[in-house]
């Protein structure tokens, strides 16, 4: 049976975004796939819990689907894990509702992979960054696979932008179809393989 | 004596609670009810009231002294000072001009120059009572018209003082003797010391109402006597009142300079709900005398004389202000209000044709005549304004002002907004910032002119009428904005769009729930509220004050808002079930009730235990140990 996929998307100024926009174009238009604009559906960061709550029982692979800022994701994301995953609901005694289901970042970074390694100016990887998200993930009991990344967005030309947009849009096809056991092979990677097998 | 008091009132306080009520339904407006209910208690109908009618009148006429009290409360020093040109102008020119033009209407007719004289100053004046009492009743004391039209009646208040100086020289016979009423102090003073003593009274009011009455308000606020609170502001008006008569000035006018220097104090609204009452009736009881004192006899007598001087004077008085109002740019609409407004002949009339009288300078039977054609003129006015509201508006607004060039059409704008008052300007300007462009329909003449010299696209008319919203090519725009306060009109424009331009995205502002139900039931959705983020914004910040922290206050509010925006979808349907209330207030009650009682069920911050610990600190009592998901969050 398909995966049904839930992008939960921040970005605070997408009409401005250069590659945000391009992927958020993308994402394929159909019925498995549903997407939130958290800044377009919430800008008083008034989330409605029970709403999200709502999308998040109704969909087996969630991503959070943000640009890196400042090594994190923009602060509309951080209020929508603090507020939709409740204790007792998402974590804690009786809080099995995101039990099974898979958690991912797909990310956009100004620098390039090589800033984000021990000898980078950034010295850590996107995946040590990105642990916060990968524990929150772990304790509601749901499995998180390694993340997907669009880097050095900032000296990125118009085409590769385009090929970056289509890889992704591909990424999204093939979690729809991929099976639970070659998603759980996946966690073993440092980045979301192009082809899932 | 006492049961003819208890009579008396009896008689005036039912005619008043029975006409006036009938009037206003019959869409006449209070005063035309006063004066219909007095003509039928009056001498030649009823015969309640006879001859006495005269004497009411002058002393119903201290409702005026009171009102200018009033509208000297709402006027700040600055505004009055902002006033000085359209006091001057506006209203010399019409007091000058108007007299000039009966002057030499009254020697054509024959009377003396100095009888034409004394004529022509009576019949310049205008209402005060008539004329407020119906723009306040309109809500249009604040419009230009409005302005304008207290700009010269507050002249016309300083005039009386030159114009009872000027009556003894004009007689022509030695005065019989002289009118007891308006002798002064300062009679047969040199004039310069009368000018002094006029000075000094008006600074007295001034100083008086600095250093003296606000202590005094305070003292008798302290004594927490509602009464002699009263008591007081009943002796300002008085005490004010008396001291102009002692030095000639008119004594509207005194309490009038009074009431603005009070207008900054903090005593203001009390003054205002103290006064309020007594001026009401004591207007009221004016009306109803001059509707009494109407000498229906003398009519019957010379009907088309009466009549014709009626027509003339009413006629002649409304062109010369429509003259002014044109020359002193007040708009079309409003330019009529004010020449219609001011048309009438004035109380003072009365004053200045019985000391006429005792001059000598008229004979009796033409001032009976005089005194019936006044009275008549007054009742001519709030006759006038109905049939300008009821036939002649409808059809200037039914055609919308014969467009310019300037008004061509350069290109579509994909927002229409309905009404420019401060909530459209505000949603337009705002717009405009975002470099958004509007086209704008409202039909108020003067801003349309203002709004079209600044550039915008605006059509003038009535935005329910089809022509207007395809000539403004509604039907291209992506968006129609109907700040309109007015329900009705909204009821029909959201017909109207509906029907005509369904494929047009509609919003609409609405005054408060009530109207956002009624709203609701012509199937709009997009509904604003103009008060309700407003109130929660200012209970937010009161929630603040009290101490609570901002954001958690700041948080209640957004949950209220969107908890009230529920609701209000929510009671849409229960109010149907309501209709039963046959008064509609009666069922805006039972809805504020339902309200309430919904609102005790809920905590407006409970769902944000997210942010709390208290939730696990519980469990990790129960399990009296560690569970790995008390350690992710903590205090």
């Amino acid at each position: 049976m398909a995966n049904r996929v839930l992008i939960l998307f921040a970005h605070p100024r997408l009409e401005h975004s250069r590659v945000n926009q391009r992927l958020w174009q993308h994402i394929p238009d159909r019925p498995e796939i549903s997407r939130v604009d958290l800044y377009d559906l919430y800008p008083d960061y008034n989330i409605d819990v029970v709403r999200e709550q709502e999308l998040l029982t109704q969909h087996d692979i969630i991503v959070w689907m943000h640009p890196f800022y400042w090594y994190s994701a923009p602060p509309l994301m951080k209020q929508w894990i603090d507020r939709v995953l409740e204790f007792g609901w998402a974590y804690g005694p009786g809080g099995n509702a995101l039990q099974g289901k898979f958690f991912f970042n797909a990310i956009t970074t100004g620098g390039a992979e090589t800033a984000y390694q021990p000898e980078g100016h950034n010295r850590y990887t996107i995946n040590e960054y990105l642990r916060p998200f990968e524990q929150t993930a772990r304790l509601c009991k749901a499995t998180y696979l390694p993340p997907h990344a669009v880097q050095g967005t900032h000296r990125l030309l118009e085409e590769e932008i385009q090929q970056a947009a289509l890889r992704f849009q591909s990424l999204l096809h093939q979690l729809v179809d991929a099976s639970s056991a070659s998603l759980q092979a996946c966690a073993t990677h440092n980045r979301l393989p192009s082809i899932i097998h | 004596m006492g049961a003819d008091v208890l009579t008396s009132a009896v008689v005036y306080l039912a005619a008043a609670v029975i006409c006036v009520p009938i009037a206003k339904k019959l869409g006449m407006g209070s005063v035309l009810g006063y004066i219909l209910a007095g003509i039928l208690i009056g001498p030649f109908v009823l015969r309640f009231v006879g001859e006495e009618g005269q004497s009411i009148m002058h002393f119903a006429e201290f409702g005026v002294v009171m009102m200018l009290f009033l509208v000297g409360l709402e006027l700040e020093p600055k505004q009055m000072w902002a006033m000085r040109k359209s006091i001057a102008g506006l209203g010399a020119g019409q007091t000058l001009i108007t007299t000039a033009v009966f002057l030499v209407a009254g020697v054509a007719l024959g009377f003396s120059w100095q009888a034409s004289l004394a004529l022509g100053m009576a019949l310049a004046m205008s209402s005060t009572a008539i004329v407020l009492q119906s723009l306040k009743e309109k809500g249009m004391m604040q419009t230009p018209a409005g302005q304008a039209s207290f700009a010269v009646l507050l002249f016309q208040d300083i005039a009386v003082i030159p114009i009872l100086a000027i009556l003894p020289v004009l007689a022509t016979q030695a005065p019989t003797h002289l009118n007891e009423d308006h002798s002064s102090l300062l009679d047969g003073l040199p004039g310069w010391i009368s000018t002094l003593a006029v000075f000094g009274a008006v600074v007295a009011v001034v100083l008086l109402g600095r250093f003296v009455i606000v202590p005094l308000l305070r003292l008798m606020a302290k004594t927490r006597m509602r009464e002699m609170f009263t008591a007081a502001s009943l002796l300002i008006v008085f005490g004010i009142a008396a001291l102009m008569a002692v030095v000639g000035l008119s004594p509207a006018l005194g309490t009038f300079l009074a009431g603005v220097v009070l207008a900054n104090s903090e005593f203001k609204h009390e003054l205002e709900s103290d006064i309020e009452p007594f001026k009401g009736l004591l207007l009221g009881l004016f009306f109803l005398a001059v509707g009494a004192s109407i000498n229906f006899e003398l009519i019957a007598q010379q009907p088309v004389k009466v009549f014709a001087y009626v027509v003339c004077i009413v006629f002649i008085k409304g062109i010369i202000l429509a003259v002014l109002g044109r020359v002193f740019k007040l708009g079309g609409k409003e330019g009529a209000v004010f020449s219609i407004g001011l048309s009438q002949v004035g109380e003072f009339a009365f004053v200045i044709f019985s000391f006429v009288a005792q001059l000598s300078i008229l004979n009796q039977a033409e001032i009976d005549l005089m005194m019936a054609v006044v009275a008549l003129s007054m009742t001519v006015t709030p006759l006038l304004f109905l049939v300008h509201e009821q036939v002649i508006l409808p059809r200037i607004r039914s055609n919308p002002k014969p467009k310019p060039a300037a008004d061509k059409i350069d290109a579509q704008h994909p927002v229409v907004i309905a009404g420019f008052s401060h909530f459209g300007s505000t949603v337009g300007r705002f717009l405009r910032a975002h470099g958004v462009n509007a086209t704008i329909l409202d039909n108020d003449p003067d801003r349309v002119d203002l709004l079209r010299k600044m550039g915008f696209q605006v059509f003038y008319g009535d935005a329910t009428r089809l022509d207007l919203l395809e000539s403004a090519k509604v039907g291209e725009a992506k968006l129609f904005i109907s700040a309109i306060d007015d329900l009705d009109v909204n009821h029909q424009l959201a017909e109207t769009m509906q029907k005509h331009f369904p494929h047009v995205d509609v919003m609409f502002r609405a005054r408060n729930r009530y109207d956002a139900y009624e709203l609701m039931d012509s199937g709009v959705q997009a509904i604003y509220r103009e008060s309700i983020d407003t109130s929660i914004r200012l209970a937010v910040d009161a929630l603040v004050k009290l101490g609570k922290r901002r954001y958690s206050a700041y948080r209640a509010g957004q949950n209220f808002l969107r908890y009230d925006e529920a609701a209000l979808r929510k009671l849409m349907t229960e109010r149907h079930d309501m209709e039963q209330y046959i008064i509609k207030a009666k069922a805006a009650i039972a809805l504020q009730e339902e309200l309430l009682r919904n609102d005790r069920q809920i905590s407006f911050d409970a769902d944000d235990h997210a942010w709390d610990s208290e939730i696990m600190r519980k469990v990790v009592e129960e399990q009296s140990g560690n569970s790995p998901a008390s350690s992710s969050k903590q205090n």
